[in-house]
């Protein structure tokens, strides 16, 4: 009996139970297929759909392959200089208290030319999201070596490897500002499986709770795929990832607050 | 105990065809077409529909938002 349902007799709003989030606008994104920051846009978005703050949101946007991210968020949004979103979310964030301010980086973003923002946000402990995404490479402009580049990994300007010697070690942003007193909320995740998004989900949500509660900045990074810039297919890469990205980016909390 | 059937729809056009949904499914509903859509990628579609339990992990890990899931109980 049960094996003959239509899908007709499925499909229909009743028994709806997940779609494109609303809060997206009908742009089709412009991100490479399988790159992360669909996934991580989505999950965002839900987010904010379910705790029904869209009016109350304001994003901050980086230079990277994010740059048109408010062409998809159907949000109040602010683009910011190379690198320096987390100033200007702190500048928004001190204007409008009242409402729920995030910054969305990539590592070119905020692990390069943004590091002081980054280091001194999170030191003050500005009351806003911070959300990286480390996909060890600079996407945009071709696939370049970033300071989150591995050990050994090809790029277009390191083509026979990341040399430790000539161009130093990759930098742990999320490991770094884990120490820094101002932070409230640390942790590392990803969007790759469809368990690591719900975690994902299940971080951002927390975040936007504890800046309701003016707790401190909260760092959110998602280790992500760049299937362009590694040269792979996206399921190739998102194994790649797991192999070679979580050994030296382990996923999990570094920082999570003691009074529950 | 009562069943779960679920079913899928994919919006063709916007999809990418990056397979991650193939990976993500638990029942193997999901391939990619052998056609292609008007941006020349070959889309993902249901070949078997009758194994979908309406998990709406291929939904959740689609980079796009392609996939609407819906999840009945018979």
């Amino acid at each position: 009996m049960a094996e003959n349902i239509s899908p007709k007799t499925i499909i229909k709003p009743e028994n709806l139970v997940h779609k494109r989030s609303s809060v997206l606008t009908d742009n089709t994104m412009h991100y490479c297929p399988g790159c992360g920051h669909g996934t991580a846009h989505n999950v965002l978005a839900e987010v904010i759909e379910e705790m029904d703050i869209q009016q109350d949101t304001i994003g901050v946007t980086p230079v990277g392959c994010s740059v048109l991210m408010y062409n998809y968020m159907n949000l109040d949004m602010q683009e910011a200089a190379h690198g320096r979103a987390p100033a200007l979310a702190t500048a928004i964030k001190r204007l409008l208290p009242e409402k729920y301010v995030f910054t969305y980086q990539g590592d070119g973003d905020l692990a390069a030319i943004g590091t002081a923002e980054t280091i001194h946000s999170c030191n003050r402990g500005e009351n806003i999201l911070i959300i990286f995404i480390n996909n060890g490479i600079y996407g945009m402009t071709g696939g370049q070596m970033a300071p989150t580049t591995l050990e050994g990994m090809k790029s277009s300007t390191s083509p026979y490897g990341r040399d430790k010697q000539m161009m130093g070690n990759p930098l742990k942003m999320t490991d770094i500002v884990a120490t820094l007193p101002g932070t409230y909320y640390v942790t590392r995740q990803s969007v790759h499986k469809p368990a690591n998004v719900r975690k994902t989900k299940k971080a951002i949500r927390k975040a936007f709770e504890y800046q309701k509660l003016n707790k401190g900045t909260c760092f959110i990074e998602i280790v992500s795929n760049c299937p362009s810039g590694w040269k792979m297919t996206p399921v190739e890469s998102n194994k790649w990832m797991e192999e070679n990205m979580f050994p030296f980016y382990p996923l999990g909390d570094f920082k999570v607050p003691e009074d529950k | 105990m009562a069943k779960l059937k679920g079913s899928i729809v994919i919006d063709k056009e916007k999809c990418k065809g990056c397979g991650v949904c193939v990976t993500a499914c638990p029942t193997q509903v999901i391939a990619m077409s052998d056609d292609v859509n008007s941006k020349g990628y070959n889309y993902a579609e249901a070949v078997n529909m009758d194994a979908c339990t309406g998990c709406t992990n291929c939904s959740v890990v689609c980079p796009d938002g392609v996939i609407t899931v819906y999840r009945m109980k018979v």
